[in-house]
C-alpha cells in the first residue's frame, strides 16, 4: 500500500517536471535566433518569395501571440503530435521511433554490460582492498571517469577499423543496401564497437560504488559475526554482501540513463550509427525544432523512466522503504 | 652520562632510520606532494600556452602530415599546424571555461543549498524539484538545446556548461547544511539567543568553506569533458579556435589514413589535465576532511 503511494508519488512528480520542461523549453525555443521559417525552407531559399514565407508563418501559427502558440503546440503534444521534422520531412515521432529502436539496441546492450562487468569489478576489488588487483581496478575506473567518451570512440576506430580492419570505419548499416535488406548479423556488426565503447566507459561509476558499498558492508557487525562463524571468502560475501550491495547496484544502473543516453550521443556520432543521437546533433546543427524539442521531452522521459523504475524495484525489494521514509 | 633508557633509544633509531635511511613519507605528505605536483601541471599548461608563439599554428605547407618526432612531439596535421601547440593551446582555453564555468555553478549551487536547507519547507520543494527537473534531462541534450537557443558559438557552450553543473553539488551542500544546523552546538548557539545571521555566518558557513572549495575543483572535469564534448559535436567553440573538441572532430576526416597522431595525444592530454583536477580536488577533500586528515 505504501509502496504503491511512493511511486504514485514519484510518478506525479515526474509528470510535474515534464509539464515544466515543455514550458521552459519552449520559451527558450521561442527566445532564439532560429527563425522556423527559415530552418524549414532550407536550401530552397532563393525559391521562396516573401508572400510564401509569411504564409508558411500563418499556416504554422507563428503570427498569434507565444501564449497561444505554447497552448496550441502543447495540445498538439498531449494528442501524440509532436509535429513534423523539417529535415526528415517526416512527423518527428516516426522520426523518434525509428532513430530510438537503433539507440535502444545501442544502449541496451552498453548498459547491460556495464552494469554486469562494472559490478563484477566492484566486488572483486572491495574483496581485494588495498591489494594490487583493488588498485588496478581503481586506477582503472578514475581513468575511465576522465576520459572523453568521443576519444575512446575515436581509439577504438583506430585500432579495430584502420589497423585491423576488423570493422568498418562508420554507417551504422552497409553502403549501397536497402535498409529494409539489411540482416540482423550485419546490424549487430555495426553495433559492436560503439557499444564496447559505451560498455567500457560506463563501468567506471558502477564499480567504484559497488566497492565502497561492499566495504561498508564487510565492515558490519553481522559480517564480523559470520566470520566469527567460520565464514570468510566468496562465501561469505555471496551469502552477506551481494544481497545488500545489490539493490542500490541497480538503482544506479538505472539511475545511470541520463549518462547512458549522453554517451550515445556522442559515440553515434564518431560511429556515424543512425540512433537517436545522431538526429540530435542534426536537428541542433540545422535548426530543426520540432525534432529538438521532440528529442529532448522523449529522453526527458527516458531519465524519468530509469529513474521511476529504480525507485520501484527499490520499494518492492527494500522493506525499509515499504514502511515509509519517515527516516530521510 | 647515559641519560636515555633502553626504549627511547630504540626509538631514536627508528626515527633516525626513517629520516635518513629510506625517507619514508607519510600518507599527508605524500598527498601534498601528488597534488602539488597536479597544481604545477595545470599551472604549467596556462603558462605555456601564453608563452608558445602563433607560429606553431599557423599553416605550413612544407612541413604537412609530419608523424611524431622530437621537433614536433605530437606531429603535425594536413595544413603543417604543429600539434603540440595545438593542444596546449586547446587545454588552456579548455581550462579557462571550466574555471570559468564551475565558479557560476558553485556559487548556485552555494546559494539554492544554503536556501534550500534554511528558508523552510516550500523553499526547500521548489528548489529540490528545481534540481530533478535539470537532473531529469539528459546533460548532453540540455547543453545541445542550450548552445542551439543561444545560436551556438563560444557563449553558448560557457552559458550551458555554466548553467547545469550545479544540481549535484545543490544536494550536498543542502545536506551539509541540515546537518550542522540541527547539531548540538548550532541548538546551544540559537538558544543563547544569536541571530541567524550570527549562526549562519559563525557556524554554518566555515563548514561549507571546504565543500565550496572541493566542489569548485570537482566540477572542473565534468566542465571541462563536456565543453569538449559539445565543441566536438560541432555546437561549441569555434573551428578557428585551437580546442580539443575542434582538433579531435576535425581529425575524424584522417584516420582513415592513418594519422593516429591527431587524434591520439590531443585526447590524452585532454584525459591527463581531466585526471590531474580530479586528483587535486579528491586529496584536498581528504585533507580538509577531519575525519579523513589524519589516517
Amino acid at each position: 500500500m505504501n509502496s504503491a503511494k511512493y511511486v504514485a508519488g514519484k510518478a506525479l512528480r515526474m509528470l510535474t517536471l515534464l509539464i515544466a520542461l515543455c514550458i521552459v523549453s519552449f520559451i527558450l525555443v521561442k527566445n532564439s535566433p532560429i527563425d522556423p521559417v527559415q530552418a524549414y525552407i532550407g536550401a530552397d531559399m532563393m525559391r521562396v518569395s516573401e508572400e510564401q514565407r509569411e504564409q508558411i508563418a500563418e499556416n504554422w501559427g507563428l503570427d498569434k501571440p507565444p501564449v497561444e502558440q505554447f497552448i496550441s503546440w502543447a495540445g498538439a503534444i498531449v494528442q501524440g503530435d509532436f509535429g513534423t521534422s523539417m529535415i526528415y520531412r517526416v512527423p518527428v515521432l516516426t522520426v523518434i521511433g525509428n532513430r530510438f529502436t537503433a539507440s535502444l539496441a545501442l544502449m541496451g546492450v552498453a548498459w547491460l554490460l556495464s552494469g554486469i562487468f562494472g559490478f563484477l569489478m566492484g566486488v572483486i576489488a572491495g574483496m581485494n582492498k588495498g591489494k594490487l588487483i583493488d588498485r588496478a581496478i581503481k586506477w582503472y575506473c578514475l581513468t575511465l571517469a576522465a576520459t572523453p567518451t568521443f576519444w575512446l570512440g575515436l581509439i577504438l576506430l583506430m585500432i579495430f577499423s584502420v589497423w585491423l580492419g576488423w570493422f568498418p570505419i562508420g554507417l551504422g548499416v552497409p553502403v549501397g543496401v536497402l535498409s529494409e535488406n539489411v540482416t540482423l548479423s550485419e546490424k549487430i556488426y555495426h553495433l559492436i564497437l560503439p557499444a564496447l565503447t559505451l560498455s567500457i566507459v560506463g563501468v567506471a561509476n558502477i564499480a567504484l560504488h559497488t566497492r565502497q558499498k561492499l566495504l561498508d558492508v564487510l565492515e558490519s557487525d553481522y559480517i564480523l559475526f559470520a566470520r566469527a562463524n567460520g565464514e570468510s571468502g566468496l562465501g561469505l560475501v555471496w551469502k552477506h554482501g551481494v544481497r545488500n550491495i545489490m539493490l542500490p547496484a541497480v538503482t544506479l544502473q538505472f539511475a545511470s540513463f541520463s549518462e547512458l543516453f549522453g554517451g550515445s550521443v556522442l559515440a553515434e556520432q564518431v560511429f556515424s550509427y543512425p540512433g537517436l543521437g545522431q538526429a540530435t546533433v542534426q536537428a541542433g546543427l540545422r535548426g530543426d525544432v520540432p525534432l529538438l524539442l521532440g528529442i529532448v521531452l522523449i529522453s526527458a522521459i527516458f531519465v524519468f523512466t530509469g529513474n521511476l523504475i529504480g525507485d520501484i524495484i527499490c520499494s518492492i525489494v527494500d522493506p525499509r522503504i515499504k514502511e515509509g521514509r519517515a527516516s530521510v | 652520562m647515559n641519560v636515555l633508557t633502553e626504549p627511547e633509544n630504540t626509538i631514536l633509531e627508528g626515527a633516525q632510520r626513517n629520516g635518513i635511511r629510506s625517507y619514508k613519507l607519510n600518507r599527508r605528505q605524500k598527498i601534498l606532494i601528488i597534488t602539488g605536483f597536479c597544481t604545477a601541471l595545470l599551472i604549467g599548461v596556462m603558462i605555456a600556452a601564453q608563452l608558445m608563439s602563433n607560429e606553431g599554428i599557423a599553416t605550413n605547407f612544407t612541413q604537412q602530415n609530419l608523424a611524431p618526432s622530437w621537433s614536433h612531439p605530437f606531429g603535425t596535421d594536413w595544413l603543417g599546424r604543429d600539434m603540440f601547440t595545438r593542444t596546449i593551446k586547446g587545454l588552456a582555453i579548455s581550462i579557462q571555461i571550466g574555471l570559468l564555468a564551475s565558479s557560476v555553478s558553485v556559487v548556485i549551487a552555494l546559494v539554492l543549498g544554503m536556501a534550500a536547507a534554511t528558508m523552510g519547507e516550500k523553499v526547500d520543494d521548489a528548489i529540490s524539484w528545481l534540481v530533478d527537473l535539470f537532473m531529469g534531462v539528459p546533460h548532453l541534450v540540455a547543453l545541445i538545446l542550450i548552445a542551439v537557443v543561444l545560436g551556438g558559438g563560444a557563449k553558448g557552450v560557457i552559458i550551458g556548461v555554466a548553467l547545469t553543473h550545479w544540481p549535484s553539488l545543490t544536494r550536498v551542500i543542502r545536506a551539509e547544511v541540515m546537518q550542522v544546523r540541527t547539531s548540538q552546538y548550532v541548538l546551544v548557539s540559537r538558544h543563547m539567543g544569536k541571530g541567524r545571521w550570527w549562526i549562519a555566518s559563525k557556524h554554518i558557513l566555515p563548514h561549507l568553506l571546504p565543500q565550496f572549495f572541493v566542489g569548485l575543483i570537482l566540477i572542473f572535469p565534468h566542465a571541462i569533458l563536456h565543453e569538449a564534448s559539445i565543441t566536438f559535436l560541432g555546437f561549441g567553440l569555434s573551428p578557428h579556435l585551437p580546442a580539443i573538441g575542434v582538433i579531435l572532430s576535425e581529425s575524424m576526416g584522417y584516420l582513415a589514413a592513418g594519422m593516429w597522431w591527431l587524434a591520439f595525444f590531443p585526447g590524452l592530454s585532454l584525459l591527463v589535465i581531466v585526471r590531474a583536477f580530479d586528483v587535486i580536488g579528491d586529496n584536498l577533500r581528504l585533507l580538509m576532511d577531519p575525519h579523513s586528515a589524519h589516517e
